[in-house]
């Protein structure tokens, strides 16, 4: 899995009535500081995620087991919106507002 | 099956539900002698271990298989914690 | 998936079953600022996209065979799932 910055949100009239009804993200991989990766990909959302927020991708056939995405024809699809990541137990990203009550 | 490093931990609240209960850290692909190989990805671990660990993992659809009672989206999964390894006679 | 721009077709008599009566597709992978990578791929058609259309192209084989409408799984992995009309990027995304 990999983690990605979204970007941008894909509009498509004419697509495969398969991929009818689900969200298409563009999203930018990053590195675990956040740098972009300048790689970008079109993964199907099936957790809500919106633009800015940092989120795992998983790609390849695994993109299908998504609980959401079982039968959807996909070979990327964002899992998780993340809240925090650790190294060395330092705190180097944070999403806004998350995690108040930890600590 | 290939050897990484954990270097760190990613923390979800939302996320996809067949990931409840399953760790997500960052880990360092490594080779042999423990040289980094291309970026770090996120991993999805099953067999406990913790940051700073030599681990191996399996990747694409083998990842999925990794609990019994599911499959699970992920695309890079721990797999198993090396106690030791050696390399080479020369 | 992956943005592309179409740049081609190929054409071809002698090929695997699994191709006959599929429009085969030149595809160069494209970043969200419109500049075209190298790597040009060859995608199977599946919504009438024409020469310089930007598409969206799935790339993994089960899918690829269950979109195509196979049985079974065939020795094809790229499609063209949709023709993209725009993508919105926010403002503050450089």
């Amino acid at each position: 899995m990999e983690l990605a910055r979204v970007e941008g949100t894909v509009v498509s009239t004419m697509k495969n009535e398969r991929l009818d009804g689900y969200k298409l993200l563009l999203v930018n991989l990053v590195e675990p500081d956040l740098k972009s990766t300048g790689q970008y990909l079109v993964a199907v959302d099936s957790v809500g995620a919106g633009e800015g927020e940092i989120v795992i991708v998983v790609r390849g056939s695994s993109a299908r087991q998504s609980a959401e995405l079982s039968n959807v024809p996909t070979d990327s699809s964002i899992v998780a919106i993340v809240d925090v990541i650790e190294m060395k137990k330092k705190t180097i990203y944070k999403k806004h507002g998350a995690g108040e009550k930890k600590k | 099956m290939k050897l990484g490093r954990v270097i760190g931990k990613v923390w979800a609240t939302v996320k996809d539900p067949k990931l409840t209960g399953v760790t997500l850290y960052l880990m360092q692909p490594v080779n042999e002698l423990d040289e980094p190989l291309g970026r770090p990805a996120v991993a999805a671990d099953v067999v406990g271990s913790r940051e700073g660990d030599l681990i191996y993992w399996v990747g694409s659809a083998e990842a999925t298989f990794v609990l019994e009672d599911r499959q699970i989206p992920s695309d890079v999964s721990i797999v198993g914690i090396v106690d030791d390894k050696s390399t080479g006679g020369d | 998936m992956y943005l592309g721009k179409v740049i081609g077709n190929v054409v071809a008599t002698v090929k695997h079953p699994s191709y006959k009566d599929q429009k085969l597709m030149l595809v160069a992978p494209m970043q969200p600022d419109g500049s075209l990578k190298k790597a040009t791929m060859l995608a199977v058609d599946t919504v009438d996209a024409g020469i310089n259309d930007v598409v969206l192209v799935i790339s993994e084989g089960k899918s690829a065979s269950e979109i195509l409408e196979f049985e079974k799984r065939v020795p094809i992995r790229s499609v063209i799932i949709a023709v993209v009309d725009h993508v919105d990027i926010s403002e503050q995304d450089q």
